[in-house]
């Protein structure tokens, strides 16, 4: 396989068989961090998009203090800053124009209201001032379609599933999470422990068709009738 | 413009690389044929790190795994959508349709869900069994040996069970079941419908020493890089290339006609380089259209010539009529008893259903014929793009104050992830002849072939069997103590999706023993024209309640066969 200039490379092996020899062939997986699968067509997107801007320093420093207030930051994992969730936010409103205006508007009843309140805009009020704001803005009307909600009420919601969605599709809020899937593994059932405390078992006959692990390397063979034999 | 013609004749030139064109790609390259294989996408290889997405963490693209180009999400594996660029198709006003192509090798099965039912006995005597429709011209005991060779070549996890209408097969193991699946076998034995074993073509056992075996990330949407999920490239194109085969690739290459001769036989394709955007002809003794139903039909449509002045293989203007794709409901369930889960282990498993619910009823007792069968959902997935969206639906259903923000948000998170479990129903539609796709002759594509025009309307019958898809997860959710999400009425057609949305379109040059009433005979020739043949799913008599791409696979084998039969008898 050819790699990129600093490409990374993730190498793995499949299980050892019964007598210590390696797996044939040996399943090598190799990624090229600076592509992430990217067709031409849609890195030229990509790169276009982050040579504009949508949002000026002002307001990038106002959506890091905001998603800061909405997401706190927590030891070890961090917040939205080490998730970058500013520069995603900014990113996202490129790449669907759709909620450029909620954004944009948002912002600027953030700073309207602020000053109006207190004096000073937003990124500059004191937490306790932050949060007088955003509690009148933090409940919308779960009986009333959002779009028809004032402008104030869509842009908390919309800030509020960017700033978590951004935070939990980080490295830090992963780990936050606790996920522990997209690497390779060999699924054999789910714990005891997990079952007990859902109070589900599983059936000894469906168990008993499922794929023994310890044979998964060995060639399938069957009989006539369909039968595994191997 | 002069057509730049290729002086090299191949035995059989296959337009399209995905489950058809690959099958019969290795059939005939295997047998020692000269093939051309015309795809109108670029290479595509899973294991090339470039083009890869598998094991792509959400993090390492700047939009998190949105769907922005991509309508399934950024890391699917499939280049094109419901839209392709410069590639428009149109749709009758009223009715509605929607067209999903993959412009790369292997086709859809890049992406495709991998769930590989074979059809049964009763599912190709359709008018036999309920007076609908039309039967096939071949019987469950014609395909089954070739189906039996599929489960060989490809693999196939699975269970013998003994079901008269889902029948056994060659089987590797299955996984076992999540935890969500637990709770949907639970739900769904409580009101008598049956539960089996998934049945999807993921390696979970070696087959030979040349693919992988299934790491369980989840992911096969995105097309395996061990090649351990079915993907027509890597599993039949590629080895067909490997073993000596004389496969001839041109990519990027779209077809626009079928060549004839004087005499009315087809001579080769011509077809468009999208890269230098001129018109190129290759020649071969057969013709082989694997470019997808739709696709295939169009060619047909537009290969006219003196002999054939409605197109090719269309005098009985069938092709294009009875278009037919899956009939689809979905839904959700949220389960409290599934709250709180441990993330102590990796659950992603296979990309797909560990378990699910063959048809179960009985048509006497239900106001629709046929079936469906219930696809699961569910499980600690990867985040990605709209993960954590809208904390405050399921603030509510569980009674908690909504709104807010805070570390509160960080609590409810973790409390729901993993609580929802989705259901998908997949049926059978009606092939009418009422329902077709046609040449817009108004509208060209960017290679300046015209394209195609849709024409499509569900009946009563579908949408009754939507109803019933929706009223039977909704008694399985409160079975598993869970919270229906969203149960859409009679005025969203209980939630029926427009056609063509579940991407199982077949029945467009339909087979049959009567040239009159069909366009291909029951080995995929066309009647009209014998050295032309469709082995995609085009000639599908009916869809069934199974996904097509088994039978797609089996028939296209079978028909290989046949192609290689009459090459030797020197009869094409």
């Amino acid at each position: 396989m050819i790699l990129g200039a600093g490409a990374s490379a993730i190498a793995f092996h499949g299980c050892k068989t019964e007598g210590g020899e390696p797996a044939v062939p040996e399943t090598a997986v190799t990624t090229d961090t600076n592509y992430f699968g990217r067709t031409p067509k849609e890195l030229e997107r990509i790169e276009k998009l982050n040579a504009e801007e949508l949002f000026n320093a002002h307001e990038m420093e106002t959506i890091a203090v905001l998603s800061t207030v909405i997401l706190p930051p927590k030891e070890p994992h961090g917040g939205p800053l080490e998730a970058n969730v500013p520069e995603f936010i900014e990113f996202i409103g490129k790449d669907i124009p759709d909620m450029q205006n909620t954004l944009l508007g948002g912002l600027m009843w953030l700073d309207h209201k602020s000053n109006t309140d207190n004096g000073i805009e937003f990124k500059g009020a004191t937490l306790e001032q932050q949060k007088q704001i955003l509690d009148q803005i933090c409940n919308q009307d779960l009986e009333v379609p959002l779009d028809n909600q004032p402008l104030e009420i869509q842009f908390f919601a919309l800030m509020r599933n960017l700033v978590v969605t951004g935070y939990y599709t980080s490295k830090v809020g992963l780990a936050d999470l606790g996920y522990k899937g997209n690497s390779p593994n060999v699924w054999d059932g789910v714990p005891d422990d997990v079952l007990k405390k859902h109070g589900v078992a599983y059936d000894p006959e469906w168990i008993a068709k499922c794929v023994d692990q310890s044979k998964r390397n060995d060639i399938a063979e069957w009989d006539e009738k369909g039968n595994l034999l191997t | 413009m002069q057509i730049k013609e290729n002086p090299e004749e191949y035995d059989v030139i296959i337009v399209g690389s995905g489950a058809g064109g690959g099958m019969a790609t290795k059939q005939l390259a295997d047998a020692g044929l000269k093939v051309a294989v015309v795809e109108a996408g670029p290479f595509f290889d899973p294991a090339d790190p470039k083009t890869m997405t598998q094991l792509k963490n959400p993090y390492d693209s700047p939009r998190r795994g949105a769907g922005t180009t991509r309508a399934f999400g950024e890391w699917d594996m499939s280049y094109g959508d419901w839209s392709v660029d410069g590639e428009p198709y149109t749709v009758e006003a009223g009715t509605s349709f929607k067209w999903w192509r993959s412009r790369m090798l292997g086709g859809r099965t890049n992406h495709w869900g991998r769930i590989s039912l074979r059809f049964g006995p009763k599912d190709f005597k359709g008018k036999t069994r309920d007076g609908h429709g039309e039967d096939w011209p071949i019987g469950y005991d014609d395909v089954k040996p070739y189906y039996d060779k599929v489960d060989k070549l490809i693999g196939v996890f699975g269970t013998n069970e003994g079901l008269e209408n889902d029948p056994d097969g060659f089987f590797l193991p299955p996984p076992k079941p999540r935890l969500h699946e637990l709770f949907y076998i639970k739900g769904a034995k409580k009101s008598g419908i049956p539960v089996i074993p998934g049945r999807l073509s993921m390696l979970t056992k070696r087959i030979n020493n040349e693919r992988g075996v299934c790491f369980y990330c989840g992911q096969c949407s995105r097309s395996c890089s061990v090649y351990a999920d079915f993907s027509a490239g890597s599993c039949l194109i590629f080895p067909a290339q490997k073993s000596g085969g004389q496969v001839k690739l041109y990519v990027n290459a779209m077809v626009r006609e079928v060549t004839t001769n004087a005499e009315g036989k087809a001579t080769g394709v011509s077809y468009i380089n999208k890269e230098d955007r001129k018109e190129y002809k290759l020649k071969a003794k057969v013709v082989v259209l694997a470019a997808s139903a739709c696709s295939s039909a169009r060619i047909l449509l537009n290969s006219k010539s003196k002999q054939h002045p409605n197109g090719l293989g269309n005098s009985s203007d069938l092709v294009g009529k009875y278009l037919h794709d899956s009939t689809g409901s979905s839904g959700m369930a949220f389960v409290p008893d599934l709250m709180d889960r441990d993330v102590s282990y990796n659950e992603d498993g296979v990309g797909g259903m560990h378990v699910y619910s063959p048809w179960w009823g009985d048509n006497k007792s239900l106001d629709f014929p046929r079936g469906y069968h219930i696809e699961v959902w569910g499980g600690m997935g990867q985040p990605n793009y709209g993960f954590g969206f809208d904390q405050d639906s399921f603030n509510k259903l569980v009674g908690q104050p909504t709104g807010g923000y805070g570390d509160k948000l960080r609590d409810d998170v973790k409390r729901y992830y993993g609580a929802i479990i989705g259901f998908g129903g997949r049926g059978e539609g009606l092939a009418v002849k009422e329902n077709y796709c046609e040449i817009d002759p108004t509208t060209v594509d960017d290679y300046g072939i015209p394209v195609l025009k849709f024409n499509y309307k569900w009946s009563d019958i579908e949408v009754r069997q939507a109803k019933h898809m929706q009223d039977t997860f909704e008694e399985i959710s409160h079975n598993m103590g869970g919270i229906y999400l969203k149960k859409p009425g009679k005025d969203k057609d209980y939630g029926l999706h427009a056609p063509g949305e579940i991407i199982h379109e077949v029945g467009t040059t339909r087979m049959g023993n009567d040239p009159k009433t069909s366009v291909t005979n029951k080995f995929n020739q066309l009647h009209d024209v014998d050295n032309v043949f469709i082995v995609d799913a085009g000639p599908f008599v009916s869809q069934a309640d199974k996904n097509c791409t088994w039978t797609i696979l089996a028939l296209s084998w079978r028909a290989s066969d046949y192609i290689i039969e009459q090459l030797k008898q020197q009869n094409i």
